[in-house]
């Protein structure tokens, strides 16, 4: 399949993007890494009016250092392939540089970009579920209201779904320095090398084996969106053994079944996920 | 239509491509450049693979217009490398196709592979080349032909210019 005709604009500036995507809303679609967007496009399932392609503006292509605060800034352009690779992310934000090897295939992360997979809000992609789970800050754009930052774990609203405006673009998106006591854990079952996930976790903790201070437990590809099991996070914080932990997550976690697994067995997964995460953690397991 | 200008293998070229065209259907009917193949054409098969500025990249999924000021390669602009005629020799001798329909998206992806590792282990040719499908072989003789072509490479390191 083509594309259906659209009109091709290339933005020379964040400002000339902002007001295209003012005066056309709806109608027009950003075009980042075009990973997701030209199968789209290709397919016929979306058919804009104007494609905004955004792969000029540099700008928002770099990784830094908010003097401010300290935090990680990542460009909406950043390419996976380059975030699996920056020394800087390694040591700053290390569960992206473990997340990113398990997106698609080489020829896909050369191109497709963090902040086209945040706009993308796919259930099952792995940047999402680590901005939650890192409690990272998405930056959004617009022409008539300026920036503003949404915490990711509100940005998420359902299947393909986000609190972007049409008339916004997403900027980059921040994570907060790591304490040192920071530790994290990326975990992932894909039936091939390179799938979406059949169930994938993304957790961050802070403490230590028996004294854990905060945890945040991130499930993908098992809910309309990353999907957080605060009760079982709760109960690990307090200290219940693990079979109870997995008690909680099993009662909190209801996936939604794909083609080739059922609910039951993501739930299954998930639980085998949690408990290589927690051994990952330092954890004792009974037993071992 | 919108004009493009591009380092097509290593010679300037100017085009006419229409704004909704994907760039792997320009260089094919565009510049006769039939070597790189549609299968899926939604990013899964990996038969379009094209290097731009480098990198191998879905040729489905880049417009061509977007190929403006870059630096396309296409297996035909290949036949001159070494680690691509050593890929080739080792896929023929190693059978690693059948039809060949897949066959220039494997060979560029494991150049690319081999550029980055020149010794890969059979673990991460696996996952280097997962992006690729081949409907025939069922794989074996494919991680066979890569290994064999890298080997050979290290035994036998060719002086003029490798990394592109
Ligand atoms: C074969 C294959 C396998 C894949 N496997 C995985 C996988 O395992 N995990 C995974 O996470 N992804 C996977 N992907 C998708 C890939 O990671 C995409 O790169 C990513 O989802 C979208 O990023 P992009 O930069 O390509 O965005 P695009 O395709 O350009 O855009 C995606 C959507 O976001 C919008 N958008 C993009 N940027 C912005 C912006 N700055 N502001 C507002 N809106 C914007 C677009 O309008 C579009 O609706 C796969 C893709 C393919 C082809
Ligand atoms: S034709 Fe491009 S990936 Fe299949
Ligand atoms: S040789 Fe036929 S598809 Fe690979």
């Amino acid at each position: 399949m083509k594309p259906a005709p659209f009109a091709y604009v290339r933005a020379q500036s964040v400002e000339h993007a902002l007001d295209v995507l003012a005066e056309h809303g709806d109608d027009a679609l950003v075009l980042a890494g075009g990973q997701s967007l030209v199968p789209m496009l290709n397919l016929r399932l979306v058919q804009p009016a104007v494609v905004l392609d955004i792969n000029a503006l540099r700008g928002l292509a770099a990784i830094d250092t908010d003097p401010a605060s300290g935090a990680l800034r990542i460009g909406t352009l950043v390419r996976h392939r380059e975030i699996a690779s920056h020394q800087t992310v390694a040591a700053r934000a290390p569960l992206l540089h473990d997340a990113a090897p398990w997106i698609a295939h080489p020829a896909v992360r050369h191109r497709g970009t963090l902040g086209g997979s945040l706009a993308l809000a796919d259930p099952a992609a792995e940047w999402p579920a680590c901005a939650v789970a890192l409690d990272a800050t998405i930056r959004l754009a617009s022409r008539d209201g300026g920036e503003r930052s949404v915490p990711a774990s509100a940005f998420f609203q359902g299947l393909y779904q986000s609190e972007r405006r049409a008339d916004e673009l997403l900027v980059g998106c921040d994570f907060a320095p790591p304490g040192d006591d920071a530790v994290f854990s990326f975990r992932e079952l894909a039936r091939r090398h390179g799938d979406y996930a059949a169930v994938g976790l993304a957790l961050s903790a802070r403490g230590r084996p028996g004294a854990w201070t905060a945890m945040r437990v991130v499930f993908f590809g098992v809910g309309d969106t990353p999907v957080q099991a605060s009760a079982c996070a709760a109960a690990l914080i307090a200290g219940v053994d693990f079979p109870e932990a997995q008690a909680r997550l099993e009662g909190e976690l209801d996936p939604r079944p794909d083609l080739w697994f059922s609910a039951q067995a993501k739930r299954h997964l998930a639980v085998h996920l949690l408990r290589e995460a927690w051994r990952d953690l330092g954890n004792p397991m009974a037993g071992e | 239509m919108q004009d493009i200008e591009l380092e097509l293998n290593g010679q300037r070229v100017r085009l006419a491509v229409s704004r909704r065209e994907h760039l792997a259907d320009a260089l094919r009917q565009r510049c006769g450049l039939t070597g790189t193949h549609l299968g899926c054409e939604h990013g899964v098969c990996g038969a379009c693979t094209v290097r731009v500025d480098g990198a191998a990249v879905r040729g489905c999924l880049m417009l061509a217009v977007q190929a403006d000021g870059a630096r396309v390669r296409t297996i035909e602009g290949e036949g001159d490398d070494p680690v691509m005629r050593a890929l080739q020799d080792a896929f023929v001798e190693r059978n690693a196709l059948q039809c060949g329909y897949c066959t220039p998206g494997f060979l560029l992806t494991a150049a690319e592979l081999i550029a980055l590792d020149p010794d890969p282990s059979r673990e991460s040719i696996r996952a280097y080349l997962s992006g690729n499908l081949c409907r025939c072989t069922g794989y074996q003789a494919i991680v066979d032909a890569v290994e064999l072509a890298a080997r050979r490479l290290r035994e036998a390191p060719s002086t003029d210019g490798r990394a592109r």
